[in-house]
């Protein structure tokens, strides 16, 4: 999780991504931030995220984003 | 049958009639017989291609999902002797196989879209890539373009993705499945809605409520009057404009970027309203199209609010498969090694963008100003993603500036001349005499002479009368848009009985008076109709 | 708080019918000011609609129907002067061979004459030609069984009936060139802009160069199907009620209207076939006293109202003579009503005259 906040932050420096829910509701995830994010999961958690699973309720947190990545990686 | 014939009004009207007359589990057959009317009517050579975009679609549909019910199925039997290996293993495999069908769903449609669509276009291309070696021509064939072809396309094979990806059930009913596909308001011009969104609502059953009736009415009006009084009026003086770009240049350009902007403004969403509206008297809640459009600060946000339903599509289906895929996954890791982390991780995204904004050009129409419009736009969002460090670092030093509201509007003035520069490209002949036109913009000083001495308005064709009811529609149609913001106009007035029925007959009297229909007037169809 | 609340149909029911009844005003009232008025412009549109309140006053032993040919060649007041024959133009700009047809049935509803000329050049027509001339045509014929069909009968691709129902939905577009006119007389009280069918011209322009133009051969010969069988139509009807209809081909005979001999064949074989009087008037130019230097108002395409007395004066001689028309000078009541004619075609020439030089 904290690595996950750590990548977010990349993006985003002026975000506290620890406890914004609005990350795609609110405007601070583009398109282009989702996919520099899906590339960096995949390297650091060797997990893929599939297209159809970019929702925004998938998104809006980090909370949400890490319950994906525990999601995908216990398939 | 165009929305602004007399046909089409007395056609819908009737349709709305007999949908309330006949018992509410039959409505969606009323529907449905309605929308083979309508398709028919257009022109008979259309109907088996559409048919085909049905039978195909469904069927991939079904078989999709009977293949995922059956690995399911043998999964939660032998689970408990499969090893998570093996588990994965054997969905790997489904998974691969509902991929085939899926590709030979989208090869036939977007196949037969391409064929029809684009065969002139590539022949014109190669033709003129041969003529620059002298060498011969070959044939082009002349095509017929089918009515929507695009619109449903898009619709049934968004369709397919969503029944593979298990984001939607596939339809059990073909006759349902071909109404979502062939639905008359919304198959010539969109909007391209989700089957999960659109499906359920027209098979269910609903009762004429004065709500939806009346919301959707004023609507529906609301809608023609865009189109007509603003939109087909508007047009008559850009046509004077693009149809000679040697006499009208400098002012008339930038005019021009003002002008289209109203008139393609006026048609595409006065168009949706009319489809909407319809939708609405009709008991159905058919996704916006259109959010204040020319509101947007920038360019993402402007293809957030415009044409919706198109964009989200490219969106869900082009860019993100495409830019997460794992080649292109390889390809960053690879790029990111070889080039340094800031390239290899703006590669998959610069590639994705632009060939989403490549086939974006390309879907609105089959020529070369359509391609560089929508690379176009590709550019100008990747060059402002490029830039927010500036105007972070901007905004930094002038902290009050970026909340004051005369900044927001300079930002919206901004995205709408930069979006209305790069859309005369719909308008010129081709790319080199858009450009030269646009070019005259910053040299021909002097035809700005003819704009104050108020020459440039009676040069257009346009009556001094007829540009001041242009001007004051287009400013109710800003200020009942901007009152819309927060809650739909057409919704408050369901409780005024009294404001709405003014509103209707001025509406009905301001449209028959001053709209441009009928003889005198060419008017043309909703322009979206054309793709 | 009001009765809003307490009784919402009600009162959605009230304003909507309300809204209705102002809504059907308006556009009542709207459609009436914008309907051309066919007065400083296109003055050919004021032909079919005057027949009205000339038949409610007095009957005409012969009505003459046809293009051009005939509302700038028949001068009414002439026939009168000098043959006490009473006489209408039925006549209407490029008016074809089913708009002639639909435009006698409707006469024929308010009275039965002994003769029906028929002009014969538009038979080379078997198609719609202009929206613009079915509009002058019939915009202003009486609404009747006849006017439906022959709306149906004359639309082109573009136009729609319903557009003649509510002329608004055509006219709309006019809202930017409304002028006093339009307002002054939307509710009626139009002046006459014809002397009983004749649109009477007074400039004189002789033909010149042009009029030489080679006369280029016909691809196909044959009056349309189409036409013919709406002549068969006209002789049905015309025999049925017992009148004689005389065709005519009149005696203008310029490079764009040419009237070919193949045509004239097969008109003389038609009136014989049928028993038919036909008079090719093209030939009887000296004999009418014809002299295109100063009998033109277009170069020798239609006659001025000066040709247009000499062929009535020519013609009128035919008709008494050999088609038996009375003479109705020694009536009181057609002599009151003609008296005031005459009086009112002269009035005109005269303004017409000074307003020319």
């Amino acid at each position: 999780m904290n690595e996950l906040i750590e990548i977010l932050s990349e993006l985003h420096g002026d975000v506290d991504f620890a406890t914004e829910e609005g990350l795609i509701e609110n405007g601070i995830l583009n398109s282009l931030d989702i996919v520099s994010l899906i590339t960096e999961i995949s390297d650091r958690f060797d997990v893929q995220i599939p297209a159809e699973e970019i929702l925004p309720e998938n998104f809006d947190s980090a909370a949400a984003l890490w319950a994906l990545i525990s999601r995908l990686d216990e398939d | 049958m165009s929305f602004t014939t007399l046909t089409f009004v007395l056609f819908a009207a009737l349709t709305v009639l007999v949908y309330y007359l006949v018992p509410a589990r039959a409505q969606w057959v009323v529907l449905l017989a309605a929308s083979g009317l309508f398709y028919a009517a257009a022109g008979g050579w259309y109907l088996p291609f559409i048919l085909l975009t049905i039978a195909s679609t469904y069927t991939v549909a079904r078989l999709i999902s009977r293949h995922a019910a059956r690995d399911e199925a043998y999964l939660a039997e032998h689970r408990a002797e499969m090893t998570k290996e093996a588990r994965k293993e054997y969905k790997a495999a489904g998974k691969a196989k509902r991929f085939v069908l899926l590709v030979v769903g989208l090869a036939f449609n977007f196949g037969m879209l391409g064929v029809l669509k684009y065969t002139g276009f590539t022949l014109e291309s190669i033709n003129g890539m041969l003529s620059l070696f002298g060498a011969g021509k070959l044939p082009v064939p002349a095509l017929i373009l089918p009515l929507g072809i695009s619109f449903y396309v898009f619709r049934s094979t968004a369709y397919i993705i969503d029944v593979y990806r298990g984001k939607t059930e596939a339809a059990t009913n073909v006759a349902k499945y071909a109404l979502f596909v062939s639905f008359f308001p919304a198959v010539t011009q969109g909007p391209i809605s989700r089957y999960a969104d659109l499906a359920p609502q027209l098979c269910a059953p609903h009762k004429a409520e004065w709500g939806n009736l009346s919301v959707g009415f004023v609507r529906v009006l609301w809608g023609y009057f865009k189109k007509l009084v603003i939109a087909d009026t508007v047009m008559v003086a850009v046509r004077t404009i693009v149809s000679a770009p040697d006499r009208y240049e400098g002012m008339y350009v930038f005019l021009l970027i003002v002008l289209y902007s109203a008139a393609i403004y006026g048609d595409f969403t006065g168009g949706i309203d009319v489809t909407i509206g319809y939708a609405r008297m009709l008991g159905l809640t058919v996704q916006e199209n259109f959010k204040h459009p020319f509101s947007s600060r920038n360019t993402a946000e402007y293809w957030n609010r415009w044409h919706i339903t198109m964009g989200s599509w490219f969106t869900d289906y082009v860019f993100y498969p495409l830019s997460i895929c794992r080649p292109m996954q390889k390809f960053s890791k690879w790029s990111r090694a070889h080039l340094g982390r800031a390239v290899g991780m703006r590669m998959p995204v610069y590639f994705a963008t632009l060939v989403t904004w490549f086939l974006t050009g390309l879907w609105h129409g089959a020529s070369w100003n359509f391609i560089v419009w929508g690379l176009l736009n590709g550019v100008v969002i990747l060059a402002s993603r490029e830039c927010e460090p500036l105007y972070a670092r901007f905004h930094k030093r002038f902290p009050k500036l970026g909340g004051t509201s005369g900044y927001g509007y300079f930002c919206a003035v901004r995205t709408f001349f930069l979006m209305g520069s790069i859309r005369i490209l719909d308008c010129y002949r081709n790319v080199p005499v858009t450009a030269k036109a646009f070019g005259s913009i910053f040299w021909r000083f002097d035809t700005w002479r003819e704009l104050f001495d108020g020459r440039a308005l009676t040069e257009l064709e346009l009556s001094v009368p007829a540009w001041i009811v242009v001007g004051c529609a287009v400013i109710a149609v800003f200020f009942v848009s901007r009152a819309g913001k927060k809650s739909s106009v057409a919704d408050r007035l369901v409780h005024r009985p009294v404001l709405w029925t003014a509103a209707c007959s001025a509406l009905v009297l301001v449209i028959l008076l001053f709209g441009s229909y009928g003889i005198g007037f060419d008017a043309g169809d909703f322009i979206y109709g054309q793709f | 708080m009001n009765r809003n609340a307490k009784h919402p149909r009600l009162t959605r029911a009230l304003c909507i019918l309300v809204a209705v009844l102002i809504l059907g005003g308006a556009l009542a009232v709207f459609d009436r000011i914008l309907m051309p008025k066919y007065i400083t412009t296109s003055r050919e549109g004021s032909l079919t609609e005057e027949y009205y309140a000339a038949v409610a006053e007095t009957n005409h032993d012969v009505l003459f129907i046809g293009d051009c040919e005939v509302y700038e060649s028949f001068v009414p007041a002439t026939l009168w002067e000098e043959y006490g024959i009473s006489s209408y133009v039925r006549g209407g700009a490029q008016q074809l061979v089913w708009h002639s047809y639909y435009l006698l049935e409707d006469a024929l509803r308010y009275e039965t004459p002994k003769a029906v000329v028929y002009n014969v050049l538009a038979l080379k027509y078997g198609t719609p030609q202009k929206e613009g001339y079915n509009r002058l045509n019939l915009d202003g014929m009486a609404w009747s069984a006849s006017k439906v069909d022959a709306i149906r009968a004359s639309m082109t691709e573009e136009e729609s009936f319903v557009s003649y129902v509510f002329p608004l939905l055509r006219y709309h577009g006019r809202w930017d060139e409304l002028t006093a006119e339009d307002f002054r007389y939307a509710f009626g009280g139009k002046p006459a802009e014809t002397d009983s069918g004749y649109l009477m011209q007074t400039a004189v322009v002789p033909p010149d160069a042009d009029a030489d133009q080679p006369i280029s051969p016909l691809a196909d010969p044959t009056l349309p199907a189409t036409a013919m069988a709406y002549l068969d139509k006209m002789e049905a009807l015309c025999r049925e009620r017992g009148i004689e209809l005389i065709l005519i081909k009149a005696p203008t005979d310029s490079w764009g209207y040419h009237w070919y001999d193949e045509w004239d064949e097969q008109i003389v074989d038609y009136a014989e076939a049928h028993g038919l009087t036909y008079y090719n008037l093209i030939p009887k130019s000296d004999e009418i006293g014809l002299d295109m230097t100063t009998d033109t108002y277009d170069k020798g395409v239609h006659l001025n109202a000066s040709g247009a007395e000499k062929l009535s004066r020519y013609f009128g001689a035919i008709l008494q003579e050999r088609h038996e028309i009375p003479d109705r000078r020694g009536d009181n009541l057609f002599a009151t009503v003609w008296a005031r004619r005459v009086d009112s075609y002269y009035q005109r020439k005269d303004d017409m005259m000074k307003g020319n030089s």
